[in-house]
Order: C-alpha cells, then structure tokens, then sequence
C-alpha cells in the first residue's frame, strides 16, 4: 500500500484515467397497455458520477439487479448509454463506434464471471490468448504469437505446455487465469473485472484475487472490480462503491466505508459480512430490512432505497437524494447522514 | 521458434498416450497439428488417417465411399452392359443366386431386359453428384444466410425470415415443375431447383443456433479483443454448428437421391434410358409384384451410400469437438489395455492383473 501522502497526490494531482458523469442506461421492455400505448423502460443505472484514477482499484458492489454489471459494460462499450457522458483519459468515449472503438479495445479488457463459458471449447489456450495479438496485428502469425502467449501464462502461474490443451482440461481457477492471461495480451491500462472469483470454489478465490493484485503492482494496472460481496472486494479494493437499484448509494475509500458506512443499506450490506471469530460474529447484529427492490420498470421518484429504509422520511420518497460528501473523500446519497 | 512436425506436448493424455502406444500423441492431435507447410500437413493427414483407422465404423464409411466414387468414376469400364440398351431376348432375369438366374446377368434384368448390375454402375454417377453437389450448394447458401440473419439480426433477419416462410409455404414440386418445364429437363437443372428448394432448412437451423450461441460469454470475449465481425462468425460461432449441421446434412442427402428420384419418376429429371438410382426405384416400383429385384437393388445402394456417409460423418462430428475427441481416444485406450491384458492372461505370459 502506498504512504497517505502519496495516495493522495495521486487522487488529486493525476488527472483520473476512467471518469463516468451522470451515466444512465435504459432499455426497452415492450409495450404495454391494450394498444401497446405506453413504452415500458427498464431504467438499469440512473445517474451515476465516479471517477477512477491511474492505478487504482475500485471495487463496485452490488446485488443482482443493481446495475453493476452494466455499468461496466456501459464503460467498455457494449452497452450504448442512454444519458451521460464516459471519458477514458479525458477523451470522450461515450459514443465512438468502429475503428477507434476497436483500437481503444487495446487499452480496456474485461474479466469475466464465468471462466467455463468464456473461453472457447473448440479453441487451445494458445489460440485463446494469442487470437487479440493476432487480431490487432501485433504478431504475424500463431508460431509467432506463441512465445508471447508463454510468457503471458508463465505471467498468470500456468505452465508453458497448457499452450496446446484445450479449455475443459483445465479446472475453475485455472481457466480463470487464461482468461486473466488474454485480457493482459493487449497490455490494456483499464481491466474490469467482472466477478471474477464469484463462480470460482472459495478455496482458489483468494488465489485469483492476489494473482490480481500482484499483476497491479507490476504492471500498473487500474481495475474496476465487480462483485456482490463485500468480503471479496475489500482485500483489493482502494476505494468501494455500492450501487442499489441502479442508483450510486455510497463511494469510499475501502478503511472509511467498513469502519463508518454513511448510508443505510451499506450497513446493511456489511453487517452481512461475516467476521472470522466466533465470539464477535456470535454477538453481533445482523441488519435484515423488510421489503422489496423497486421494480426498474417503475422506480420510484425519491430515494431507491425509501422502501425499506427504516430512517426514510417524506422527503426520502419524493426526492433523489445528490451524492454529497460527508466525509473527506466519502460520499454519500442519503438525505439521513 | 521451431514448429516441429507434430509438438507431442498435445492434448492432455499425451503422457499417458506415450506410455501405452508410440503412435498415441498423434492419434490425439489432427487438423490443429497443421501449421503450413508441406510435410506438417502430410504428418497432419497422416494422424487423422490413423485417428480415423482406430474408429472401425468411420472407416468402413470412407471405404465404402471411395469405392462408391471409383465405382461412379470408372462405371464404361466396369459395366459388363450399356446401361441405355435392353435385351429383349432377357427379359426379368432374377439375379444369378436366385433359381433361372444366370451368371449373364449377375444382378438380373427388368421387363425391357436392362442390365440391373450395369443401371445400378452408371446410375451412381447421377445420383452421386446430385446428392452433393445439391448437399453442397443449398448447405451452403443456408448456412450463409443463417449466418447472416442471426449476426446481424434486425432488418436484415426480418427480410431473411420472411423470405424463408415465404418460400416455405410455397410447394416445392410446383416450383420445381414450373422451372423444369421452362428450362428442359437436365442433370444440372435437377441440381439448381433442388438446391433452391433445400436450403431454407439449413437458414432456419443456423440461424437458431447462432442466436443462442452469439449469446455466450466467450462471443462476447471475441467481440472484446476487438475480432471483426466475420471473424467472430466463422471462427467462433460456426464452429458449434459442426453436429447439427452433419446430421441435417445427411438426412438431406438421402432426401435429395430420394428427391431426384421423384423428379425423374414424373419425367423432369433424368430420361429413361439415362440412369439413376432413384430413377431405377421409381422405375421398378411398378414390377414390384412380379420381380423384387428391379427396385430393391438400386434401393440397397442408396441405403448403403447414406449409411457409409453416416458413419463417417459420425466419425467426423467426433473429431470436431476436441473433448469429445479425447473422451473417444481414452475409450480407445482402455479398450486395448483390455484386450492386451485377457490375452496375456490366456497365453500365461505375466500374473493376471499385473501390468508391465
């Protein structure tokens, strides 16, 4: 971990790599009513604004449903958003299409959740993690690419004659890892890893979750890490953020967040994060709120999380609460904190 | 760096393979093993040839065929008659193992006194390039515009779609006999009205599958890396239509024989005295009460070409997926050591049980 005083200068002085302004994704879901008169609209992310600087990590944290997961698609473009802006090094990404939005593949990769269904079958491991060197034409040819391809595995802990096996000869965590070794090829400077470890056997997960970080240290390397617990992401993550509902409830940095959550379902969240002993775990109070997440297909006008929130007031139900800061470098959208 | 012929550090029983059988290695590799150049892909042929002698079914297809293809190749030099003129002095001679058979005739003759040994020779010309060429072309543009429709999905899948119901509701024989009556009856018009009337089927399975496939995180994983469209296409996404591709496309080649036939029968396809198989079955269906053999022997060579297909086609789907491939190669191997230790258990060579 770097000194205070360095984390600081790099948050304020160093322009931030990855910058997300008021995004919002909406997607149509048909047509309701006799006529088909009125458009149903899945509101998936509703305003969201966070920044993520050079070399650091940011851990996103969400249920199902909350719009994590499209949020960083949202960044990696494939998914098209509907309102805000994206801008990657302070160049405006939001809508490139074609060419540049290819080249700027060289520069973010994605992680995914399922290491079983993201690699080709049919395919060796060579082919796998050569084919972006192929594609961007930084290698001629297979023969050429496979020594690069050595040393990206040797990189993520697999041995060199996994170059000629197939994906299904290799267990969870080790796929994993070709997938983590086929995100580095391009040497992008932005990964968003997608759950990366969610599917993964708690025994490997802490494995693949310090693989990540070594390959940040050496590589210098600034993540979105996507997770729906909150467990996995502290080890990484410098700072946190919670979504709920498709709104940005909490960002933080990672010690400010678990000592002194400002926002209710963050407490919520942690205090279902268990603490390894017994005595403290046995005494502690597990917050559980009654109620339903809002439907997206008609959410409601105030805070998301009015519903179920036992501080909520009038003013909660009829007015989005603004992400403001409570803290130093900690912000909050509640209007109780 | 060096590419070697064949890296024995293949699949993942490379090691076992190597222990039990020198040629184990490139038994499991094949068509990835092929990297170029001249003798990498005569060893890669080499390997696939043995790869495909372990299955005994695979290879009784191929043989099958081949002789089926020299056989079509050769047929004025193997026919003991002109399959165009009869012998009215043998009319309906039963085949020579049958009582008043005669080794003249050693497959006998119909009631204008053809020769059924020289019509079933020279018929399998018609029959096979029909089957496919026909298999070919339509697979072809199907597949293309499966692609196509499920890629690219919207305007382009809607005309598609539409286009494929349309001509799907629209009875093919018609069709057929609406194009053969204005452009004459012909081996090659045969092909194309089969051809234009086969392919929708290949378009609505290919597209199907690509929607689901194009679906999975590892399309997506392409898509990331920045692969092209075609790329993702034809490297990622087609691949999966390996099986169900082979499967409809043998169905449809004993379909189209079948097809022809038809065709022939109602005078639009080839012309009597010309052969094909499907002409002789249609032909011999009206002799069916007094000889059997007229229409069960061309019928029997229909059936086996679609079985030897089968299984070859079988062997094929197999050697495409690679896990399937090394499941199939294990099996192998553990049949041997079977068959290798009850042996050595009957001679008394070593202790039962024990290996070397």
């Amino acid at each position: 971990m770097l000194p205070e005083a360095m984390t600081a200068e790099r948050t304020t002085v160093r322009s931030p790599l990855v910058e997300v302004e008021g995004l919002s994704i909406h997607f149509p879901a048909g047509r309701a009513g006799f006529w088909g008169q009125s458009q149903l609209v899945v509101h998936a992310v509703d305003n969201v604004t966070f920044a993520i600087a050079p070399g650091e990590t940011l851990g996103l944290v969400g249920e199902s449903g909350s719009g994590k997961t499209t949020t960083g698609r949202a960044i990696l473009r494939r998914v098209n958003a509907t309102r805000g802006t994206i801008r990657f090094r302070g160049q405006d990404i939001t809508r490139i299409e074609g060419e540049p939005l290819r080249q700027l593949r060289r520069n973010m990769q994605l992680i995914f959740q399922d290491p079983y269904a993201s690699l080709n079958p049919r395919m060796r491991i060579g082919e796998i993690v050569g084919e972006p060197l192929l594609v961007h034409g930084l290698v001629r040819d297979a023969a050429q690419a496979r020594a690069l391809v050595v040393d990206l595995l040797e990189r993520v802990g697999l041995p060199a004659d996994a170059v000629d096996r197939h994906p299904h000869a290799f267990s969870g965590g080790q796929r994993q890892r070709v997938g983590i070794a086929r995100a580095l090829a391009l040497e992008p400077e932005f990964i968003v890893a997608d759950e990366p470890v969610s599917a993964l056997d708690v025994s490997v997960r802490a494995q693949v979750v310090n693989l990540l970080q070594e390959l940040q240290e050496a590589l210098g390397l600034t993540y979105l890490f996507i997770a729906h617990d909150l467990s996995v992401v502290q080890h990484i993550s410098h700072r946190i953020a919670i979504m709920y509902a498709g709104h940005l409830v909490e960002i933080a940095p990672a010690g400010s967040i678990y000592v002194n959550p400002k926002h209710p379902y963050t407490e919520a969240l942690l205090s279902a994060v268990p603490i390894p002993d017994p005595k403290v775990q046995r005494r502690r109070r597990r917050i559980v709120y009654s109620g339903e997440v809002p439907s997206p297909l008609n959410p409601p006008a105030g805070c998301r999380f009015a519903g179920r929130c036992p501080r909520a007031t009038r003013q909660c139900e009829m007015e989005v609460p603004p992400l403001e800061e409570k803290a130093p470098g900690h912000l909050a959208a509640c209007w109780h904190s | 760096m060096s590419t070697g012929s064949i890296d024995a550090s293949g699949p993942g029983h490379a090691a076992v393979a190597a222990e039990v059988d020198q040629r184990g290695p490139a038994a499991v590799l094949g068509p990835g093993a092929y990297r170029g150049r001249p003798h990498e892909m005569f060893s890669a042929l080499r390997g696939m040839g043995r790869e495909l002698w372990q299955d005994k079914a695979g290879f009784a297809g191929l043989v099958i065929l081949v002789l089926l293809a020299l056989m079509a190749i050769f047929a004025p030099w193997i026919a003991p008659y002109d399959p165009g003129k009869g012998d009215l002095f043998a009319k309906l001679d039963p085949p020579v193992w049958q009582e008043g058979g005669s080794w003249d005739h050693i497959l006998g003759t119909d009631h204008l006194g053809y020769d059924v040994l020289s019509r079933l020779i020279h018929g399998a010309r018609v029959s096979l390039t029909v089957g496919v060429s026909v298999v070919l072309l339509a697979g072809g543009f199907g597949v293309f515009m499966g692609l196509l429709a499920g890629y690219r999905g919207g305007r382009t899948d809607a005309f598609i779609m539409r286009w494929i119901d349309t001509q799907i509701a629209f009875p093919g024989l018609l069709l057929a006999l609406l194009i053969l009556a204005v452009v004459g009856p012909s081996m090659i018009t045969v092909i194309i009205v089969l051809a234009i009337n086969g392919w929708m089927v290949y378009g609505r399975m290919t597209r199907g599958i690509v929607l689901s496939v194009r679906q999975l995180p590892y399309v997506e994983a392409a898509e990331m890396v920045g692969c092209s469209g075609p790329r993702v296409v034809f490297r990622h996404i087609l691949p999966n239509l390996t099986s169900p591709l082979l499967t409809l496309a043998i169905l449809e080649f004993a379909r189209i024989i079948l097809a022809e036939a038809a065709l022939s029968f109602l005078g639009l396809g080839v012309q009597f005295p010309e052969t094909s198989w499907g002409l002789d079955v249609a032909r011999g269906e009206t002799l069916m009460a007094v000889a059997w053999w007229p229409i069960t022997i061309p019928g029997v060579a229909i059936a086996v070409t679609v079985l030897a297909v089968n299984m070859l086609a079988s062997w094929a789907r197999i050697t495409s997926d690679p896990q399937e491939r090394e499941k199939r190669f294990a099996r192998q191997l553990a049949a041997r050591e079977k068959r290798r230790e009850r042996r050595e258990r009957r001679l008394g060579v070593r202790p039962a049980g024990v290996r070397p």
